[in-house]
């Protein structure tokens, strides 16, 4: 058991992650959105301000949300709220453990408060949710407290590509630590940068010890099925559903589908008349400051 | 013989996990005709409200509604809300299979969440001769109120029932999936087994 290595507190911190598995957790900015997304079999609705296109569009400082919106869609919905702060910003972090969120996800969506530390994570009650696109960075937030992690992806993009990448790599970078000697690991843990007892684990085990979903760039129920078979265990589907043409029905294909990945037929039939899906843009053509997934390290 | 795990979403594979440990081989239940090859379900944690709304999808409302009332089951925590015949805060649609009204959230929130050992009542004692201490894990956990006649309590935690059964139906408001012990879990395989 994962607890084992990261203490009784982590119990019941990656346990609410255990129970959102295998479901959608929807980007939502107001409390209508909030409601469409319960309606359609969201497990979790994720609260912003702007969602991640928004915040690539129109520049500026994303900071967390403002607390009455995060309240006003704890206060909309039944299923659990998660609040996204920004990286390293532990003050953020304790008005929204404050509030009452059940989750805390501490992003790269928003603009990082620091550039060097990411938030201590054991300190809260409140469990975290980071973005990773490799193991080590994985096991270093692990390090830190985090409960779950995802995919960084490029938020905002509507483009699956970076998400792929990241679960892929992930994947085969665990697949490679099972096939090394226990003399080895030490090595790989200098050159992951991730702590030693966390890279022991996961060699013996063959995954990480907390779950691990996708995130950024998910924009059709086909990309949620291919994140699922890729290993993701959920997804974050961020500015997709909401910068549709139709948000109700693919927020309801989009759980339809990931449910029954592994029957095409359904998600064959779950996928017809969606209308237009966000427009999306090409990761290669956006600058080295543009990509969110950059931030943090 | 199999077991079914309702596997629509939730916490599937820690009960997945359990059940083969025991030598029993799971089924991961998403369509209606695998409720024929399984000797029991357990319905697992999760979003009830995200269970009907797929439960509905996938064709499975009606006939699990039946399977539950005459085959054994096990509801954990939005799986006990599925079964309880009343649902508050808010009132929401459910399987009807134990006499019973399940408040959900009833803790709180995830802040409110705690671990915690249990208060095992005689019918327990009776099946568990062990003593082994039993935690109980409770995730935005629901409570458990107006108990019906003829559902007996197998376990509780302060002044309020968290595990309940009526004939072949258990339903718990705690997460024995999420410990290392497995007697719960060879306690449903033992209602399964008669």
């Amino acid at each position: 058991m994962a607890s084992q290595i990261l203490g009784t507190e982590m119990k019941l911190k990656t346990g609410l992650a255990e129970m959102l598995k295998g479901g959608v957790i929807m980007d939502v900015v107001n409390r209508e959105q909030a409601i469409i997304a319960e309606k359609a079999g969201a497990v979790a609705v994720m609260a912003l301000e702007r969602v991640p296109s928004d915040i690539r569009k129109e520049g500026g400082v994303a900071r967390m949300s403002p607390p009455e919106m995060v309240e006003e869609i704890m206060n909309s919905v039944s299923i659990p709220v998660m609040a996204k702060c920004r990286i390293g910003h532990f003050a953020e972090a304790m008005v929204l453990e404050s509030l009452g969120v059940d989750y805390i996800d501490e992003s790269e969506v928003l603009t990082p408060a620091d550039e060097q530390f990411h938030i201590d994570k054991m300190d809260f009650k409140t469990p975290f949710v980071c973005g990773a696109k490799n193991l080590g960075e994985a096991l270093r937030r692990i390090g830190e407290g985090a409960a779950l992690i995802r995919t960084k992806g490029e938020a905002g993009s509507g483009n699956i590509v970076e998400a792929v990448r990241h679960l892929r790599t992930l994947r085969s970078q665990i697949r490679r630590l099972t096939t090394l000697g226990s003399e080895e690991l030490m090595t790989e843990a200098k050159e992951l940068g991730a702590p030693f007892a966390l890279v022991q684990w996961v060699a013996r085990e063959g995954k990480l010890p907390v779950p691990n979903f996708a995130a950024g760039g998910i924009a059709t129920p086909a990309d949620a099925v291919l994140a699922m078979y890729l290993g993701a265990e959920t997804v974050f589907v961020g500015s997709g559903i909401f910068k549709s043409s139709n948000p109700e029905k693919l927020a309801h294909a989009i759980v339809q589908a990931t449910t029954n990945y592994q029957n095409p037929k359904i998600v064959a039939e779950c996928s017809k008349g969606l209308g237009s899906p966000m427009r999306g843009l090409d990761v290669n053509l956006l600058k080295a400051e543009e990509r969110l997934s950059e931030r943090g390290w | 013989m199999k077991v079914g795990i309702l596997a629509l979403q939730g916490a599937v594979q820690p009960h997945e996990e359990k059940i083969k440990r025991l030598g029993v081989t799971p089924v991961r239940v998403l369509y209606p005709q695998q409720l024929e090859e399984i000797g029991g379900i357990i319905l697992p944690g999760g979003e009830s409200t995200t269970m009907i709304h797929l439960l509905k999808l996938n064709q499975l409302w009606s006939p699990l509604k039946h399977f539950v009332k005459i085959r054994p089951t096990w509801g954990i925590c939005a799986g006990a809300i599925l079964l309880a015949n009343h649902v508050s805060r808010p009132s929401q649609e459910s399987l009807e299979a134990l006499q019973m009204t399940v408040e959900r959230n009833a803790y709180g929130r995830q802040n409110e969440s705690f671990v915690d050992s249990l208060v095992p009542t005689e019918i327990w004692k009776r099946f568990d001769k062990t003593s082994e201490n039993i935690e109980g894990v409770f995730i935005r956990a629901p409570k458990i109120r107006d108990l019906g006649t003829g559902v007996d309590i197998l376990f509780t935690h302060q002044n309020d029932s968290v595990m309940v059964q009526k004939d072949k139906c258990l339903a718990s408001t705690f997460h024995p999936e999420l410990t290392d012990s497995t007697r719960i879990h060879e306690y449903f395989l033992s209602l399964c087994q008669k």
